[in-house]
């Protein structure tokens, strides 16, 4: 009866297809739209920032189904993120271990101008950080302090190569930072917007040079591509030059600027010895696949530009009211400013702008950098579209969809003519939108993931504070259409998406044991052992299912500092396993197959204290299980440990 | 040379391509392995068939007390000097001897085979029913013996949650059309005597 119903609603789906365009709303199928049946796969990864969670959730779309939250900038319990041995470097900053940030915006890295599908870049807002995701493992494997930036937040995007990663600063501050009064920002101030070189082999990123603008807020970036690769170009609010009450005192300008940036011509100038070192203490974390282990490093120099050194490489383009947005149509033609206190979306024509440039078609300069008159680059504007323009991406039609934070909604535009074609709302305050590839020569305008801020009354409660979510709409038609509504982790900032097929055949599966060169790996149960080094004791411990190897240990004292060493035997897909120890100041270990990792319990109570495994591994699962005896100070019991059940 | 003599080479020498290809794979599915774990089996060794297989294979066989695929066995050291012998031979034989020595290499050399997959069915038994004592899961028969694991010699088969697969790879394949070619050889020195004769 089950089997004959399912197949009748199957049957009807299939049917309804045709019928629904003509029928429209009413005779609509939007739930077989984002049915991923089970065993299926989703066609898109979306990889979702947590904003204030410091972390990057990996979604599936169209199903909106959450598959694995990856630690970024916060401490993770669950992974031991931070809280293992291995993995604490990695937060180390300037300013000592911090566990948390504020994650805002993915990039996916770019191989001509597509999505290649290797890397995930974010920024760190709070404790200005650029990070580096792998996406053969999911995992976090570099993180860059940025030196002389504050709300590190025109951040991370990506060159059309990957040459570059950029880190624009939000706030102005004192460059290099010393005692100074806060009234003195205006001149004194500068904005720094520093280009991290990128290396094409394993993404790893060292900042190249770092440019020292005038102390604006450089709010929102993008990189030029196609004719306007070696560009980027990004917006700037308190042109004024605030530093108090700047709701108001930020605002006074009708017009802000974009900064438009040949990044080329500074890196070639740099190259050739421009530029100059100046004192700096920011840290360089990297995680090695192979060690298993992060080591964090203190650089000690920067190399900063003043634009003043490079002519012809700096100019500000006018942009009605504190642009937020700074997005660039997949031709690199169009630079569209979201006048963020504005009802219009302005867009800037790069053809127009090196043409003005030739004719020196300026209207003022700003700290001797020019400003290029406001007609002679404007290309247009969506008139009225809405109330409060945030962000803009592309489909791969010549088609524009905005954001609009105030009136919540999304506005679907024409480039060139300007003229809005479709709006429909959002549930509610949307922020950033999403097409995968937006932001690229090859955009997949398939679907549209909104980002909002607000829901109110669109979940079940949850007390004062509700979940922040995403909704999915299908752009693939003329009008948009609603499909999903679904909940996020953190607030949903903005999001990277990539088709599936760029990034599943490259998921690693295991790690090889055999390339396993932890210092403290035991790669064969038969060298497990317990070793004493003054107080510190180091377990060398291996698991397999379902045992752990020593599992009895005798021989420790009060006031001891014992290191679990845990490396993971298995070499099969999906078998990690975890370890606890009762009473041990820091997270679980999280091991996946032929990894090690480190955890420190530092027992204060004599007894017999047990251990086990955390993660559901096996039907033996509950037997995987060990003991440690703890004896007091002064007692003469010498270490032993038991293998293989002897 | 004559058409059977080059038969009878060419056949022989098909063997050498067990030094190559497996002869045999024993392959394990299971709704949680969408991969399958399989062990390709040579004459002179036991290989994972993905990365890992084969301790994979182990790690599941222990719940049941089986033992663990050894590293080598002794067949090991006897087939590929048995296997290179009857190459050479076979080669010699179609060289310089009678059409009727191709018949008695055949016939050795299918006795041999026999041989062969006996002592596979003894090492099967045995590491199917040999059982740990302390076994962490025992399972018995309707009749209340204890239940085997011996994979099939040649075939499919449910065992417990996984479903066995036993079937020759491509060395036994050559090893078959090579045995099969020297017995055509044998057929057509036969004839070509009796035209001779005429």
């Amino acid at each position: 009866m089950l089997v004959a119903t399912s197949l009748f609603f199957i049957g009807c789906g299939n049917n309804g297809g045709k019928e629904q365009k003509k029928g429209g709303v009413l005779g609509s199928n939007v739930a077989e739209k984002v049915y991923v049946a089970p065993g299926e796969h989703d066609e898109f990864y979306a990889f979702v920032s947590g904003g204030f969670s410091g972390q990057l959730a990996v979604y599936g779309l169209p199903s909106g189904r959450l598959f694995k939250v990856i630690p970024v900038f916060s401490v993770d319990a669950e992974k031991a993120w931070g809280f293992n041995e291995e993995t604490k470097p990695m937060l180390n900053t300037s300013h000592g271990f911090i566990p948390w940030d504020d994650a805002h915006h993915p990039d996916i890295s770019q191989t001509a101008g597509e999505l290649d599908g290797r890397y995930v870049y974010i920024n760190g807002n709070n404790t200005p950080r650029i990070a580096k995701i792998d996406l053969t493992t999911f995992e976090t494997t570099e993180i860059i302090e940025i030196p002389n930036s504050a709300g590190n937040h025109s951040s991370s995007y990506v060159t059309e190569n990957t040459e570059y990663v950029v880190a624009g600063t939000r706030f102005g501050v004192p460059v290099p930072q010393r005692d100074i009064s806060i009234k003195e920002y205006k001149g004194n101030f500068k904005g720094a917007l520093s280009f991290l070189k990128v290396d094409p082999e394993d993404g790893g990123m060292e900042i190249d040079f770092q440019i020292l603008m005038p102390g604006f807020d450089y709010d929102k970036a993008h990189p030029g591509r196609g004719n306007s690769h070696g560009w980027f170009f990004f917006t700037t609010y308190n042109s004024e030059e605030a530093n108090t009450l700047l709701e108001v005192n930020a605002s006074q300008n009708d017009k802000d600027f974009i900064a438009a940036v040949n990044w080329q011509m500074i890196a070639e100038y740099v190259k050739n010895g421009g530029g100059k070192k100046m004192p700096a203490n920011y840290a360089h974390n990297v995680y090695d696949e192979h060690t298993h282990q992060a080591t964090s490093t203190m650089k000690k120099e920067v190399l900063v530009v003043n634009p003043a050194e490079v002519p012809g490489a700096i100019y500000f383009l006018p942009t009605p009211k504190s642009p937020h947005g700074c997005d660039v149509d997949p031709s690199g033609e169009y630079i569209v400013g979201s006048g963020k206190l504005s009802a219009d979306v302005t867009v800037h024509s790069f053809s127009k702008m090196v043409k003005a440039i030739e004719e020196k078609k300026f209207s003022g300069e700003a700290y001797g950098i020019p400003i290029i008159d406001f007609e002679a680059v404007n290309a247009g504007s969506v008139k009225q579209a809405g109330l409060g323009p945030l962000h803009t991406e592309f489909d791969n039609e010549g088609n524009a969809y905005t954001t609009f934070f105030i009136s919540s909604e999304v506005v679907k535009w024409k480039l060139g003519t300007w003229e809005v074609v479709d709006r429909k709302p959002t549930y509610y305050s949307v922020g950033h939108l999403m097409i995968p590839g937006g932001n690229s020569r090859k955009p997949f305008g398939k679907y549209l993931l909104a980002m909002n801020k607000i829901t109110k009354d669109r979940y079940l409660p949850t007390g004062p504070e509700v979940t922040q979510s995403a909704q999915l709409y299908d752009i693939s038609g003329e009008k948009m259409e609603l499909l999903l509504d679904f909940p996020t982790v953190g607030e949903p900032h903005y999001a990277a998406g990539c088709p599936a097929d760029l990034i599943k055949p490259r998921s690693r599966k295991i790690f090889k044991l055999e390339e396993n060169k932890h210092p403290y790996a035991v790669t064969n149960e038969m060298d497990a052992r317990v070793e004493r080094k003054g107080n510190e004791v180091h377990v060398y411990m291996t698991m397999i299912r379902s045992h752990f190897a020593p599992d009895n240990i005798e021989g420790v004292k009060e006031g001891d500092k014992v290191y679990f060493h845990v490396t993971n035997l298995e070499q099969d897909y999906d078998v990690p396993h975890g370890i606890s120890m009762i009473g041990a100041n820091t997270s679980e270990l999280l091991i996946m197959p032929g990894q090690t990792e480190t955890f420190v319990w530092e027992p204060k109570q004599v007894g017999v204290w047990p251990f086990y495994c955390t993660d559901f591994c096996s039907a033996l699962h509950q037997e995987m299980q060990g003991y440690v005896r703890v004896s007091p100070k002064d007692s003469p019991i010498k270490l032993s440990w038991s293998l293989d059940g002897e | 040379m004559t058409k059977h003599r080059i038969l009878m080479i060419f056949g022989s020498l098909l063997l050498l391509l067990l030094f190559i290809f497996p002869l045999w794979n024993i392959t394990l599915e299971a709704p949680q392995y969408p991969t399958p774990l399989g062990m390709d089996i040579y004459i002179g060794k036991f290989e994972d068939m993905h990365p890992h297989d084969i301790k994979n294979i182990n790690l599941m066989n222990h719940y049941v007390g089986m033992k663990y695929i050894p590293e080598t066995i002794p067949e090991f050291k006897i087939f590929p000097p048995v296997i290179i012998v009857m190459g050479i031979l076979g080669v010699l034989i179609g060289f310089k001897a009678n059409y009727k020595w191709y018949l008695r290499w055949f016939v050795l050399m299918t006795l041999l085979g026999i041989a062969g997959m006996y002592d596979f069915y003894l090492w099967e038994h045995n590491y199917g029913h040999n059982l740990d004592p302390k076994a962490i899961m025992k399972f018995t028969n309707p009749d209340g013996s204890i239940m085997g694991f011996q994979p099939p010699l040649f075939g499919s088969k449910d065992i417990l949650n996984f479903r066995a697969h036993s079937y020759p790879r491509l060395g036994a394949f050559g090893m078959f059309v090579g045995m099969f070619l020297t017995f055509i050889a044998y057929l057509v020195g036969k004839k070509n005597q009796k035209v001779n004769y005429k």
